[in-house]
């Protein structure tokens, strides 16, 4: 068998229709319906109920942004060690971080360990009022990330609903799909929830920091290319199945599954994640560690038109040995994040790219000295900072504030709902736009006071 | 057939060996010929649900596939009863017997493997939302309750009215008396929530389809349910408190029939008159569920589909078999055995994946075995068995940590929340809602890189001794292993053949040609679909 570009099954050619048609364009190329459909083809080529019931969305009218980065520090991390010093608090709260150091725009500072970022303020603004009160790793993941609080739905977190308004029904067309996790999902939480499984991220996998970045069944290290063609054909000689069931639609979905998967494995697509096509400069001003070259990684899916990577940055959990954990984490994050802004500024993409960093919330301000902490911090969701650039979002400001020992805010609440919503705004999705509510209750994009959520209102003053 | 005549069709087909379907071919792999008609008259419970499906069948003008092939047979009744593949010796052992009843007493043996257990009680924990996290957040002690009681109980082979009469009643701790996480396992614990949970449990009906005066009239029986924590970290007590009733809600009870009930929370729990009623054999609603949710299980597809959407407008697709189940049943004392027994045992599910018309009313009649996905429990436990490789699985959140020890295979995972990125691309369900429908076992690209080309499937294939024992001298013998262990038959002369002429390629040298015909094997739909 040395057909490569088997035609399209009818079934597929008919959803592709569908979507073609819903979308008001003339007929796919053969190509280009496989780039639509990469990832996205659980839906489009399923019949079970819960893959149809997402309808594409219609097109967002055009925003600034068109990609967004999320650095998720998984565990929660401190805001008084990072973004919301406190060196007048007192060594009860700071610790041995009791520094804070300017930044070049005047008036900002940050954490002592954060020299990089510091240089690159005006880039960014930082957000020192969030609060959502949960102090429990799921439920706080996944009230910042969907902006809604534990009701009898579980909805879907930012990248899958970017990547339901900005992925393959609104025109992307890569085939790397349109929302990607580096390098590990933090399961449901980041997820399509409602949406279902067409919606939710493509895991990577592997180390970027890896001498070969092993993408998860895209990139196979030890199997060259010439054995990967001479095992495809081996493979479809030997399916007695198919052969026994001609035109059967479970087969033909099959088919037309490993048809686009080896679109990425054969295809050019997988030469994307090959990070040994950067110069080693630039590898070098990332930090040559797992989450610098992510950074870099998000860099070059960006420059794709990828909509939404998240990066999953782990080991913010301090209860124990916190200090010990900062000294060593934070000049990684201040490398790799600082590179990444000042790589995107450089390339003209920041402006068309979100970065926003914080986790699920902060941690205890005064210091757990007792024994067995000895010097650890623990859950806080009272207050937390959040870092936010690019995308038309304006740099060098400061909102909201947290008071003397960062325990309470103490000025302009901001609450996850509004971060995502003015995030949305950005990518052009209005906070009124309707989700598909599995049951067809009528659900917007963000939650507004008739779901009870709290807010703070929109972050108007950063656009 | 001669394979070099094959690859002209293979071109066309685009996928694999094709099989000429001359006249009346029986096919060689997947059949083993002409299902037999049922006989007219039969004490055989089995032989009384052939007769309804295919008289049925006839009446439609609709025609039924052909008997299974042994192979098929054996590996069918496998994965639909243990949720495991035979293991290669014993599909050795099982193709060569000439023992006349050989199906039947494989089903008897399916039946009392400690695997059986393991499969049911991961069924009933998905309808009952076993699950330590959000948003059912059970906690992984009461986790560990809910399952064991689940388990114990289909171990025991619980009649399956008392199961839910232990469910409906339970009072006590939720770290001791596992059945009363019942109670706990819905993300709303007020009045209707809970009403909504039951009938969607035991009616299989969804009450956001009913009028809001039926599920406020049943939630009176459920509006003295208490909860209250101990001193203990998390543990809570289910209760029944005769104050509870703040609303008056008993007041209005009515029976999902239209019956009114008198309630009187300060001499009964009124949960109690529900079961009663619920429970009474001739209340058609709660033995049509149970017999429907056994019958999908088994058979791929709901004689009412999906099996928990009962309601007046989504009929029985062939109400005299549902009614014929649900008699047996009743008349077993709601014995789930006797029903897998009754099923696995006839004609209907043995019958071939290749239909006879290919059309969704042949489908909706049982003419054919549906084809579907392995779950993704049993797909990762099989890629086990095969290669002789583990899994780990963990959960770290909430804490305390859950660490499960490596030999505990996916079906056998007490709790939904534990972290597995395979599971969740396969579709494990996430235990929100109890929904069937919340398990997804489509196929998609993502599933096929990740089978085709993932470093965590290279590494099993490269781990597994029927790669490292295998001799590249002899492709036939290889094959014969390789299909056995994969897809628990023997090869057939074509696809020896191709093993052959793929070996003399030289694409792949040495141990590379078994790993590279297994990574082939558990790449077909054969192997990952039921069929």
């Amino acid at each position: 068998m040395s057909r490569t570009t088997p035609p399209i099954s009818p079934r597929l050619a008919r959803d592709l229709a569908r979507v073609t048609n819903s979308l008001g364009g003339a007929p796919l190329s053969r190509r280009e319906a496989l780039r639509r459909s990469v990832y996205g083809s659980a839906g489009l080529l399923l019949c079970e109920p819960f893959a149809l019931r997402a309808e594409p969305a219609p097109p967002p009218a055009g925003g600034k942004a068109k990609s967004v980065i999320q650095i998720w520090l998984w565990g929660g991390p401190c805001h008084i060690d990072t973004f919301d010093p406190k060196p007048d608090a007192g060594r009860d709260y700071t610790g041995a971080l009791d520094g804070a150091i300017e930044t070049n725009v005047s008036g900002i500072r940050i954490g002592q360990l954060l020299p990089e970022l510091a240089k690159q303020a005006d880039k960014y603004s930082l957000i020192r009022s969030m609060t959502h009160g949960n102090n429990g790793h799921e439920t706080a993941a996944y009230l910042v990330q969907t902006g809604r609080t534990s009701e009898r739905d579980v909805f879907p977190g930012l990248g899958a609903v970017v990547s339901y308004f900005k992925g393959y029904e609104a025109g992307y067309s890569g085939l790397v799909p349109p929302y990607v996790v580096l390098t590990q999902p933090q399961g449901r939480f980041s997820e399509a929830g409602f949406l279902g499984p067409r919606y939710k991220p493509f895991a990577t996998g592997g180390d970027p920091n890896a001498k070969v970045f092993a993408v998860e069944g895209i990139v196979a290290p030890g199997i060259e290319e010439a054995r990967q063609r001479e095992r495809r054909k081996f493979l479809g000689r030997l399916n007695t199945l198919g052969g026994a069931l001609p035109g059967n639609a479970a087969i033909q979905t099959v088919v037309d599954s490993e048809t686009q998967a080896y679109e990425l494995i054969l295809g050019d697509a997988g030469k994307l994640f090959d990070l040994g096509q950067e110069k080693d400069e630039i590898r070098d001003l990332y930090g040559r560690n797992t989450f610098g070259q992510s950074c870099l990684m998000a860099r070059r899916l960006v420059e794709k038109g990828v909509p939404y990577i998240t990066i999953n940055y782990q080991g913010w959990d301090t209860h124990k040995q916190h200090f010990q954990i900062m000294n060593r984490k934070l000049p990684e994050l201040d490398r790799g994040l600082a590179a990444l802004l000042t790589d995107l500024d450089g390339r003209g993409l920041l402006d068309s790219t979100v970065v926003w960093c914080t986790g699920e919330f902060g941690r205890t301000p005064k210091v757990a000295n007792e024994s067995p902490w000895n010097g650890g911090r623990h859950h806080y969701g009272k207050v937390f900072s959040c870092l936010i650039a690019g995308g038309g979002f304006h740099g060098g400001h400061v909102v909201g504030a947290s008071d003397a020992k960062g325990e309470e805010v103490s000025d302009r609440p901001v609450y996850p709902a509004d971060v995502i919503g003015s995030i949305y705004g950005q990518l052009g999705i209005p906070s009124d736009a309707p989700l598909p509510h599995p049951q067809g209750t009528p659900t917007k994009v963000v939650p507004d006071t008739s779901e009870g959520v709290p807010t703070g209102g929109l972050l108007t003053e950063l656009v | 057939m001669n394979p070099a005549r094959l690859r002209p069709l293979l071109l066309v087909a685009a996928c694999g060996l094709a099989w000429e379907a001359a006249g009346d071919g029986v096919h060689p792999v997947f059949e083993s010929g002409p299902v037999a008609p049922p006989p007219g008259k039969s004490e055989n419970p089995s032989d009384e649900l052939d007769r309804i499906v295919f008289a049925q069948l006839d009446a439609l003008g609709l025609k039924a596939a052909r008997d299974s092939s042994d192979a098929v047979f054996l590996r069918r009744a496998y994965l639909v009863t243990i949720g495991t593949l035979p293991r290669e010796d014993e599909a050795r052992d099982f193709l060569a017997s000439q023992d006349e009843s050989k199906r039947v007493l494989l089903v008897e043996h399916l039946l009392s493997r400690p695997e059986y257990a393991d499969y049911w009680a991961m069924r009933w924990a998905d309808v009952l939302r076993v699950k330590a996290e959000f948003p059912i957040n059970l906690w992984p002690n009461a986790v560990q309750a809910y399952h064991q009681w689940i388990l114990g109980s289909v171990r025991e082979n619980k009649p399956y009215h008392q199961f839910a009469q232990e469910l409906l009643v339970g009072t006590g701790s939720n770290f001791r008396e596992g059945q009363v996480n019942f109670y706990r396992a819905m993300q709303d614990r007020a009045p209707r929530g809970i009403a909504a949970t039951v009938a969607l449990t035991f009616l299989g009906e969804r009450a956001e389809k009913w009028p809001e005066r039926k599920l406020d009239a049943m939630a009176g029986f459920f509006a003295n349910v208490a909860f209250k924590p101990t001193a203990e970290w998390k543990e809570e007590i289910v209760y029944f408190d005769p104050n509870a009733d703040r609303d008056g809600l008993h007041k209005d009870a009515i029976f999902p029939d239209g019956t009114p009930a008198k309630l009187d929370p300060g001499r009964r729990d009124p949960r109690a008159v529900f079961a009663n009623w619920l429970l009474r054999p001739e209340n058609p609603w709660f033995s049509r569920c149970a017999v429907n949710r056994v019958w999908t299980w088994l058979m791929g597809r709901g004689i009412v589909h999906e099996p928990d959407d009962f309601r007046p407008d989504n009929p029985p697709s062939n109400p005299e078999l549902l009614a014929f189940l649900e008699r047996e049943f009743i008349a077993s004392r709601c014995d789930i055995q006797h029903l897998v027994r009754v099923i696995l045992n006839s004609r209907t599910f043995a019958l071939s994946p290749i239909p006879a018309q290919d059309t969704p009313e042949a489908a909706a009649q049982f003419a054919h075995y549906p084809m579907r996905r392995l779950e993704a429990e049993v797909l990762i436990d099989a890629l086990n068995q095969i290669t002789e490789t583990r899994e780990a699985y963990s959960s770290a959140t909430p804490e305390p940590f859950t660490f499960v020890p490596e030999d505990v295979r996916g079906i056998a995972l007490p709790d939904g929340s534990i972290t597995s990125s395979f599971l969740e691309l396969f579709g494990r369900p996430p235990r929100d809602t109890g929904h069937q429908s919340e398990r997804s076992l489509e196929t998609n690209a993502a599933q096929r890189l990740h089978f085709l080309n993932s470093s965590h499937i290279q590494k099993k294939i490269e781990a597994s001794p029927l790669v490292s024992r295998a001799s590249s001298d002899d492709p036939a013998a290889l094959a014969e292993d390789a299909y056995l262990t994969v897809l628990s038959r023997h090869p057939t002369a074509e696809e020896i053949a191709e093993v052959r002429a793929y070996a003399e390629s030289g694409a792949t040298p040495g141990r590379a040609l078994a790993a590279d015909l297994v990574w082939a094997l558990i790449n077909q739909p054969e192997f990952f679909y039921n069929h």
